[in-house]
């Protein structure tokens, strides 16, 4: 059974979700792994919504906003557009592939638009393949690992 | 009516913690004079038997510093939970992990590849690594087995408060002694269990005397680069300091004295991640609309994730780097 990849996609109010509504009365066909989440502004759109996604199971995070310069609340996607490379730069710092993260521009007419970023992004992540965090749950029964075959495993045995 | 117990532990810790309790000066009488001490192997000498001796719940008051790295650390964290009535993650270290979980940036076999075989100045021609048990005539030695992977001491264990800082300020310190003597002494009820004690609930930039104005950074600079503004905001002079996303408490020593922040009293109140909230401060005051100039600006901040979770990488919400 191949792997279907989970993303959540952070969509402001004003344009993105309405964007991505007009894809949808627009009868636009795409995949169905993105699940949207309306936030009133990208600059709404924390690092830590974005971690906390990875962490719940998402294997992609799309966030979506106004084009720069047309922002209903004038900078707030300016501030997206400044975190959302940083947040990136930390992902990779984790190991975890930055392209796991995107940020596009939608604004309330491209129906077209978030069905071609929909579609690309999902093959994406489907090549990315899903994202496992390693070591997150402690389990007391078995608190460590030790690498297979590695120098470490002979001197533990 | 004998006394209540009193026990401190280290962990994966550098000491600093137990100082900072020998730093509340003539208070340590008040404590010692209070309590009979039934554990703490850095300032006297007790054995693993004795805590082993006592009956569940011997011991009132546990104040446990150091991160867990170790299955020394798990075992003495499980068996001074069994023994406890309070258990208190004690510090950074212990609270979040700290400097020792900066390990969580690695796995235990480059640490060791580098630390016994790699390093400029080790000399290990045998290629010998630590393993965890040997035989000798007289039987066999055994060492603690490393994890890959360093816990907070709360993920590992039920902890009842958190006391952070690295480490907590002797003044916090002394505070908190203080009300938990006159709460066991006057029988007043204790506090609701997960309350991070010797802290207030802002962040350090509310106890920093600086000035601070609306931020415009066009790029950032190491603090050696140049002399600091001692009226002005840090940050707003390049330099980058994690006061914006640490919890208030240490009354902003660091600050005051001309240092940036660097994160240690923890994540601040009702936050997940520390380092995420950092991005979202430092990245929100970049002087640009223009992704170029963006990249450009986030080339002069060296190591993120180093930076921004000096303090808490293993109480992050990642907790460890996906190698």
């Amino acid at each position: 059974m191949s792997f279907e990849p989970r993303i959540i996609g952070f969509l402001c109010n004003w344009c993105s979700y309405t964007g991505a509504d007009l894809a949808g009365t627009a009868r636009l066909k795409y995949p169905p792994n993105v699940l949207g989440i309306r936030v009133m502004c990208s600059g709404r759109v924390d690092p830590g919504f974005i971690l906390e996604a990875f962490r719940a199971g998402a294997d992609g995070v799309l966030v979506c906003g106004c084009h720069p310069g047309d922002c209903h609340y004038v900078e707030g996607n300016y501030k997206c557009l400044r975190r959302i490379p940083l947040t990136k730069t930390l992902l990779q710092g984790f190991g975890v592939d930055s392209r796991r993260l995107r940020l596009e521009w939608v604004s309330a007419s491209e129906g077209a638009l978030f069905k071609d970023v929909i579609t690309s992004f999902t093959e994406q992540i489907r090549e990315l393949g899903p994202l496992k965090l390693k070591e997150w749950n402690f389990d007391p029964a078995m608190p460590d690992v030790v690498y297979a075959g590695t120098k470490l495993e002979a001197a533990h045995a | 009516m004998p006394k209540p117990k009193l026990a401190i532990y280290w962990a994966a810790s550098c000491g600093g913690c137990d100082i900072a309790i020998l730093d509340i000066e003539d208070k340590i009488l008040d404590v010692v004079d209070f309590f009979d001490l039934a554990f703490w192997p850095c300032a006297a000498d007790f054995k693993y038997k004795d805590v082993e001796a006592l009956p569940d719940g011997g011991i009132t008051l546990t104040l446990f510093n150091g991160a867990i790295r170790s299955s020394e650390n798990y075992h003495l964290a499980k068996l001074l939970r069994q023994k406890s009535v309070v258990l208190c993650a004690f510090g950074s270290c212990a609270g979040e992990g700290c400097i020792p979980g900066l390990a969580n940036l690695y796995t235990r076999e480059g640490i060791f590849d580098y630390a016994y075989l790699k390093s400029p100045s080790t000399v290990n021609p045998e290629g010998i690594i630590p393993g965890i048990s040997t035989k000798v005539p007289e039987g066999e030695l055994t060492l603690p087995l490393l994890w890959n992977t360093v816990r907070s001491l709360p993920q590992v264990v039920d902890v009842d408060y958190i006391i952070p800082g690295c480490p907590p300020q002797s003044d916090q310190i002394a505070a908190v002694v203080g009300a938990v003597i006159d709460i066991l002494k006057n029988g007043k009820p204790l506090p609701p269990k997960g309350t991070v004690l010797g802290a207030t609930d802002k962040t350090c930039c509310d106890e920093c005397p600086r000035d601070r104005n609306v931020k415009k950074i066009a790029k950032f600079i190491r603090p050696f680069e140049i002399v600091p503004d001692p009226k002005l905001c840090l940050m707003e002079q390049g330099i980058i300091c994690c006061g914006p996303a640490t919890r208030s408490g240490c009354g902003a020593k660091c600050v005051s004295a001309g240092v940036p922040c660097r994160g240690c009293y923890g994540k601040p109140i009702n936050i997940k991640d520390q380092g995420a909230k950092m991005v979202s401060a430092i990245a929100s005051v970049f002087d640009t609309t223009d992704p170029g100039e963006v990249e450009r600006i986030i080339a002069t901040i060296p190591d993120p994730v180093g930076t921004f979770y000096r303090f808490s990488l293993p109480d992050s919400v990642l907790r460890r780097v996906q190698v």
